[in-house]
């Protein structure tokens, strides 16, 4: 009897510590490929860590961005892991909102990770954040199109050949449009094309005393270029179009040219979806030759809030899902095609990822040609390619930019617009403190 | 000759019912239609004739489990009726039979608090569920929801019970019955059109409540509203996987209004004709 009781109790003993050893780590992502991958693979992590279970919760981007910045400005404590781009790295580091990643594991080899993305993900040196997939953005273009133009696409085009070459490819009677941009509202819509497009016009949003500077030729500069280039080789009802959008009209074959996020490449080459899949080519986002690109920086990574009870758990999981292993997983299951990319170089220099995604130079190339910390011609107090990094800058993006996309749809001039995108700037930094 | 004409503006209201109707249920038509397609269909343009594919439906499945959320629904929707309905009944008996000086101006600023865009006091409630635990549960969003409809509940019982003869009740006062037997026996079955469709349109309410779902969840306590939520994508193509989220999201609810229509009318213009 006393034997029974004690077999008994020390299991039901056993069984309780590890109930209370067992950790649930919740993870707030966004719906994307790559994120859905990732959670079809979580077996292998489990496994090897069967103390931890992992919760998923999967938001649209902008629902995901209000909720975890509720969460974590109210140490809601809601989730330990969380995905959150480069915007919101600097400005939550900062806050001291976000734990470092220092202990990520001795073979997570951190200096591999592609030196632009970690640039964007650090703060004072220290690494908040780590890449789950990073991108940039380039030029896609349509090979027999070009051809067909007489024309050749340089590896590193000018503004004025795209504009050349989105005239000659026009051909609206056949529903091919030269070139296919964001139109659409937005800080991560259009003004994510257009900052980074301003860039390589030597534009810049502030000067160093955050004084804005839509009132500068090189901004008026900008928007007419894009606004004439758009009328003139553009699809029809371009103030509409995002990313998705444009994806479609490409896919369908409806546009000589699309410059945008190099992720998108693995798209448009999908033969499954694309009718235009072998007939596409990569160069890099067109300059003015002032030495900047109109290129972005982005990578969704996966950070953790300061408030969470799970470190050290949630800290397995970050280098877990960004590791070299992890991309060999991929590879194993899914082919080098699908392995998430931008984030260690490591990867480009594999000869299977090479030989599996023809963009991954150009893709490589393009991200080492952005850099958030000097993003502009002339000097500016931010960091940010095409966003920049202060807690205004979603609001006022996006006022900007629907400003800008009326431009476009015609509801209002170049001018009136940089007028009024100067005035909202001008009271939105005065209201903020930067302007005393 | 008048009766030609009555016979004519019967078919031209005929004519423009329908075409409202139809109207008004287009977009879900559509969406019904687009669930059955795959990506590449979907972003084609506008088209009728779907292939017919239930490749979504089954990635949806697989991507996120259906029931669970489904569960959730079932149980914030129907928990927080009960809950509106338990406060509201006595709320409103008391109001339409025992009138007092701010009765009025207690329903005016009940339904005022509707005007409030919800956003606003998005951080003093998610505070109060913090500190109270409630984040992510089931019960605090019963609650949560039992408030955002209660003024609307509240509002339609009032507007019911004030249809029912107050000598009704006397006639039971004088019989004996306690106020408690008299709103259980005499007012509530007297009322139950109208309860029935308070309690119908307070379940629809609650199923499509996508504000406060979504953001006082996580992972426990999740509706079809964070299930829907979750397939939007910003770089991909999602349109028939949202469309099929969507139509399982909102087919039980379609079914169940189906089914109640009668009543619901019925509910509904309680009243309006004397």
């Amino acid at each position: 009897m006393k034997l029974r009781t004690l077999t008994l109790g020390l299991l039901s003993a056993s069984v309780f510590a590890f109930a209370a050893h067992a950790e649930s780590i919740t993870i707030a992502t966004v719906n994307n490929g790559d994120m859905v991958r990732m959670q079809k693979l979580t077996d292998d992590f489990t496994k090897a860590n069967p103390d931890i279970t992992l919760n998923w919760v999967t938001l649209e981007e902008n629902v995901l961005r209000e909720r975890v910045t509720t969460d974590i400005a109210t140490k809601g404590g809601q989730y330990d892991v969380m995905t959150i781009g480069t915007y919101e790295v600097p400005i939550w580091a900062k806050q001291n909102w976000l734990l470092p990643l220092d202990k990520l594991g001795d073979d997570y080899d951190v200096k591999d990770i592609i030196p632009a993305i970690a640039g964007g993900l650090s703060v004072d040196g220290k690494l908040y954040a780590a890449p789950f997939y990073g991108e940039s953005s380039f030029v896609m273009y349509r090979k027999d199109l070009i051809e067909k133009a007489g024309l050749t696409m340089p590896d590193a085009p000018t503004w004025d050949f795209i504009k050349e070459a989105a005239e000659k490819m026009t051909d609206r009677a056949n529903g091919v449009n030269g070139v296919c941009l964001r139109g659409k509202a937005g800080w991560g819509e259009n003004m994510a094309f257009l900052t980074a497009m301003s860039n390589s016009f030597g534009a810049r949003w502030f000067d160093e005393n955050w004084k804005p500077q839509f009132d500068q030729p090189e901004w008026k500069n900008t928007l007419q270029f894009y606004v004439d280039l758009m009328k003139a080789a553009g699809p029809e009802g371009a103030s509409s179009n995002g990313f998705n959008e444009n994806l479609a009209l490409f896919q369908q074959g409806k546009c000589g040219m699309w410059i945008d996020a190099t992720v998108a490449a693995s798209f448009v080459s999908d033969p499954k979806n694309s009718t235009v899949a072998d007939k596409v080519g990569y160069a890099l986002a067109p300059d003015n030759g002032l030495g900047k690109r109109g290129n972005w920086l982005w990578a969704w990574s996966l950070a953790i809030p300061a408030g969470t009870q799970k470190g050290d758990a949630a800290q397995k999981f970050v280098s877990w899902a960004t590791s070299k292993h992890y991309a060999e997983l991929v590879a194993s299951k899914e082919g080098w095609a699908n392995v998430p990319p931008g984030t260690r170089s490591s990867l480009y220099a594999n000869a299977e990822y090479q030989k599996a995604a023809p963009f991954a130079k150009m893709t490589l190339d393009s991200i080492n040609a952005a850099d958030p910390t000097h993003p502009t011609v002339k000097p500016v107090p931010y960091v940010g390619v095409q966003f920049v990094a202060i807690p205004e800058f979603q609001g006022l993006g996006t006022t900007v930019g629907q400003l800008f996309s009326a431009a476009l749809a015609g509801q209002s001039s170049v001018d009136d617009a940089l007028k009024q995108a100067q005035d909202a700037a001008t009271a939105a930094m005065t209201e903020g403190g930067y302007i005393k | 000759m008048a009766r030609a004409v009555t016979t004519q503006h019967k078919v031209i209201a005929t004519a423009a019912a329908w075409i409202v109707a139809l109207l008004i249920f287009f977009p879900i038509l559509y969406t019904i239609i687009t669930s059955f397609k795959s990506e590449q269909e979907a972003i084609q343009g506008f088209n009728l004739i779907p292939s017919g594919t239930f490749e979504s439906y089954t990635e949806v499945q697989a991507q996120s489990g259906y029931f669970k959320f489904f569960l959730n629904s079932v149980i914030l929707a129907v928990g927080s009726t009960i809950l509106a309905l338990i406060v509201a009944v006595p709320a409103a008996w008391s109001m339409a039979f025992s009138p007092g000086k701010w009765t009025k101006d207690i329903l005016m600023w009940m339904l005022s608090t509707k005007m409030m865009p919800a956003v606003a006091v998005l951080f003093p409630i998610y505070l109060i569920f913090r500190d109270l635990g409630l984040l992510d549960s089931r019960i605090g969003l019963m609650i949560m929801l039992m408030l955002i409809n209660l003024p609307i509940v509240i509002w339609m019982l009032y507007t019911y019970f004030r249809e029912i003869p107050g000598e009704i009740l006397e006639a039971a006062r004088m019989d004996g019955a306690t106020l408690w037997g008299e709103i259980v026996y005499v007012l509530t079955p007297m009322a139950v059109p109208g309860i029935a469709s308070t309690m119908l349109l307070n379940i629809i309410l609650a199923w499509n409540e996508a504000f406060w779902t979504i953001r006082l969840t996580t992972t426990e306590a999740a509706p079809l509203t964070a299930f829907i939520s979750s397939f939007s994508s910003p770089q991909g193509l999602f349109w028939a996987k949202l469309s099929a989220a969507s139509t399982l999201a909102i087919a039980p609810i379609l079914i169940m209004g189906w089914f109640s229509q009668k009543q619901l009318v019925r509910g509904l213009t309680f009243g309006a004709v004397k």
